[in-house]
């Protein structure tokens, strides 16, 4: 590949990719994302390729394997398009009858076809089916139409065009678009990307960094899992802009060891990205200079905190350090530094693409876009969910998610990752952006969603999540490290029937210090799951200490009731 | 000069102080464990929290150790607020070192009487504020000792957790260091004795040529003249007995 030299070429180069490419040939897409990893989707993959070629269809049908669509609840998923029908619980055994009967006669399997657990009805096509009829899958709708190791799928389907575009505009444009598009930070903050942007922009250094943040490290969250291995160029064209338009030409990803097959299709990516001439010196002969360079977190919850991440650049112990003065200003290596989760730079594109005024269309007055959302726990349709702002987690559960399973019923969903709070059924019909689930006394987080049924207790949950804490806290502070520790032991205590008169007090103020003096968030918003459970379930908690029963039945008391 | 406000009183200090040493320089008292003057700003006890309202306007709760001064800052040490996280994290040091005497002195300037939390046994006065491993590292240039594992089960130890550290000199500064006694050192009869937390280390000192007092490890003096570059024969007379 010879490396392009203006948009111009790039543009020719997406031309003859799509002109060779027939839209109306058949194509048969296959989930390989780890999700679908577990339910066997290789030899799923593998079994199409050799069938393929034993019923002589080569001419007729393409293969592609693709990143996670989001439903993993019903892997390994199959998508035959152009009709876009959807195959799911697929095994390597449904394959040739899969490719003799839709591709050869153009018949349905119907026994794959997904079930409408409300109607009881079969669904043919992806779009209808319930969980993804109510999402609006601007980011992570392309896992489904490109193989995430192909630079010519990404380009086909309008990859790096924003690129080109924002090349062509000054940084100072491209912040403002930004700006006018609201884009809020998806790791967690929600602080305003452009307002940090031109921070760094305006920040005075030799050197300005940029990095992106794929330490996704809460229990049961995979969002940006899924978009680094199921489109990795999203983000780099993400980064790359954002760079262009601070000043930076050194780039930063930093990718949590536990998802190699995220580090290898980053690496991928990266390398035909320099092939291209997408990324490197020079970029599409604007004059423009990056590099980018992977580095793989150790797996400590802790290096997903911006300086403790930075610090675990630098090759020291990932502790975080007080941000008096902005990592803006002084952070990697002491030089101006951005930073962004893996969703925040695969919005960039979209926005610099269509454009802010129609990135606002969707959204709220102070949150605009949409989100990804990794719905979990007790719920019928597990997997990744992307949503407008502003929908009802009553939507979101009940609509997309298919409700609660086994005839139980909701009793909570916990969001924004461990230190995010729970949220009682009262709140479903709360309008999910980052201001109104920080006033509900949870927050938005990176996006992890754990719904839960009557069969949960909340005191074990808060023990759970705090527990979770506990063991990720560095240990540098005192209140996080020593108060997480008596925090976790005092909500033992009333797990197991010793709970007392005042320790709900205790957990109160303790939970008020770990707020207001914590060194960093992980410690600030550790008492989330306390604060929010003591909130909207604190009879629970009562009824533990005093009369030493658990109402949904899940804490033994029992061995301090017989003393 | 910077111009602030501290609990009323109005100060000028240098440019690029800290609140605590404004504070320090104006005998105005905020409590601290882990500052020390000689290594960089850690900011880990939070005891030495304030409350600030900058000349804009904002309020926020920093640590007084590490914010610098600015002009029109206004500072207040002694609010209700900080009262309330200053007793809490005194319960929760009592807890972790109940047998420490520094702690005890703080918690009852407090009013902090006794602790709600669990006691726990096998800290041995260390509170991790890591002065010690710092002072070490930053000061002295060894990183003989350090933090070792993470969150509630960090200890500051040797490598490998033994009764040896090969690049101690025995200098002590970690026992000068320390702000709760946790780390001590004896000196008798030609040995040092350093005990860590965890752990401890013996070290031969050098007799003076003159008056024969035993005056530094041995491995401190080849530490210092390796360093500077001197030849070790310089210190073969202890520094009261050296032309």
């Amino acid at each position: 590949m010879t490396r392009l030299k203006s948009s111009g070429e790039l543009e020719a180069l997406r031309k003859s990719i799509t002109e060779k490419r027939d839209p109306n040939k058949a194509c048969i897409t296959i989930c390989n994302g780890t999700g679908c990893q577990a339910y066997g989707c290789k030899d799923v993959t593998a079994a199409f390729h050799e069938e393929v070629e034993r019923q002589n269809l080569t001419a007729k049908v393409d293969i592609r394997s693709i990143g996670c669509p989001g439903f993993c609840e019903r892997g390994t998923l199959v998508v035959v398009k152009p009709q876009d029908i959807f195959y799911q619980r697929v095994r390597a055994k449904d394959v040739p009858e899969i490719l003799a009967e839709t591709i050869g006669k153009g018949n349905t399997v119907n026994r794959l076809l997904y079930t409408d657990r409300k109607t009881g009805e079969k669904v043919t096509y992806e779009h209808e089916v319930p969980f993804y009829k109510k999402q609006k899958r601007l980011i992570i709708g392309n896992n489904g139409l490109i193989d995430p190791t192909s630079i010519d799928d990404y380009l086909a389907i309008g990859g790096y065009s924003a690129l080109g575009k924002a090349l062509k505009m000054s940084p100072e444009e491209i912040i403002d678009e930004v700006k006018k598009a609201g884009l809020r930070g998806r790791g967690g903050g929600g602080f305003p990307t452009a307002v940090k942007w031109e921070s760094a922009r305006q920040a005075h250094g030799d050197t300005k960094y940029v990095i992106c943040n794929a330490d996704e490290g809460d229990p049961g969250a995979f969002m940006d899992r899924s978009l680094v291995e199921g489109n990795p160029h999203s983000a780099l064209e993400g980064m790359i802009i954002g760079a262009f338009a601070i000043g930076s030409n050194e780039g930063y990803i930093y990718i949590r060891n536990e998802y190699p097959l995220a580090v290898r299709n980053m690496r991928t990516a990266i390398e035909q990205a320099e092939a291209h001439g997408l990324l490197g010196k020079n970029i599409l002969g604007s004059g423009f200079d990056f590099n980018i360079r992977i580095n793989r977190g150790g797996g400590a919850f802790i290096c997903g905190e911006s300086t403790a991440l930075m610090a675990s650049l630098e090759g020291r112990v990932g502790e975080p350090r007080a941000k008096y003065i902005h990592t803006a200003e002084q952070g990697l290596w002491g030089q101006p530094t951005n930073l962004n989760n893996v969703e925040t730079w695969a919005n960039v594109p979209l926005i610099i693409k269509n454009g802010a005024d129609r990135y606002r269309e969707i959204g709220t007055e102070g949150s605009k876009g949409t989100k990804i959302f990794s719905l979990v726990g007790n719920i019928g349709n597990t997997g990744l969910v992307e949503v407008p702002m502003g929908i009802t987690l009553r939507e979101i559960i009940y609509d997309i998610g298919g409700g609660i399973p086994k005839g139980r019923n909701f009793k909570a969903v916990q969001t924004g990752g461990p230190s995010g709070g729970v949220l009682p059924e009262s709140q479903l019909d709360l309008k999910v952006d980052f201001d109104e689930l920080d006033k509900a006394g949870s927050m938005m987080g990176s996006g992890g969603m754990i719904v839960m049924d009557d069969k949960t207790c909340m005191v074990d949950v808060a023990k759970y999540f705090v527990s979770f804490l506990e063991g990720e806290s560095c240990g540098k502070c005192l209140p996080c490290r020593e108060g997480l520790q008596q925090m976790r032991d005092i909500l033992t205590g009333i797990t197991e029937g010793c709970g007392k008169r005042g320790d709900i007090k205790l957990l109160e103020e303790l939970s008020a210090t770990l707020v207001d003096a914590s060194l960093c968030a992980l410690g600030s918003t550790a008492p989330n799951p306390v604060l929010s459970t003591l909130r909207y379930f604190r009879d629970e908690y009562e009824v533990h200490i005093k009369e030493k029963r658990c109402p949904a039945g899940v804490c033994n008391l029992e061995a301090v009731k017989v003393e | 000069m910077v111009k602030l406000t501290i609990n009323g009183r109005e100060i000028t200090v240098e440019e690029g102080t800290t609140i605590l040493h404004a504070a320090r320089e104006n005998n105005i008292y905020i409590p601290t464990l882990c500052e020390n003057e000689a290594v960089a700003p850690y900011g880990a006890c939070r005891l030495c929290l304030v409350e600030i309202t900058t000349a804009r306007g904002r309020e926020r709760l920093v640590t007084s150790c590490i914010y610098l001064v600015e002009e029109g800052l206004t500072v207040r040490t002694d609010t209700e607020r900080i009262g309330r996280i200053r007793r809490m994290l005194l319960e929760l040091l009592l807890a972790r070192c109940a047998d420490s005497e520094v702690i005890h002195d703080l918690a009852r300037q407090a009013s902090v009487t006794r602790t709600r939390f669990t006691k726990q046994t096998g800290n041995n006065k260390c509170i991790l504020c890591a002065n010690c491993a710092r002072t070490c590292e930053e000061v002295v240039g060894v990183a003989a000792i350090s933090l070792a594992r993470r969150g509630v089960d960090r200890e500051m130890t040797t490598p490998f957790n033994e009764d040896f550290s090969e690049v101690c000199i025995g200098c002590g500064s970690c026992a000068y260091s320390c702000p709760t006694s946790a780390i001590t050192l004896e000196d008798t009869d030609g040995t040092r004795v350093i005990n860590w937390p965890h752990n401890q280390m013996e070290f031969k000192m050098k007799a003076c040529s003159v008056c024969g007092k035993y005056w530094a490890p041995e491995k401190q003096v080849e530490y210092v003249a390796r360093t500077s570059g001197t030849p070790l024969s310089d210190y073969d007379a202890c520094p009261d007995c050296r032309e």
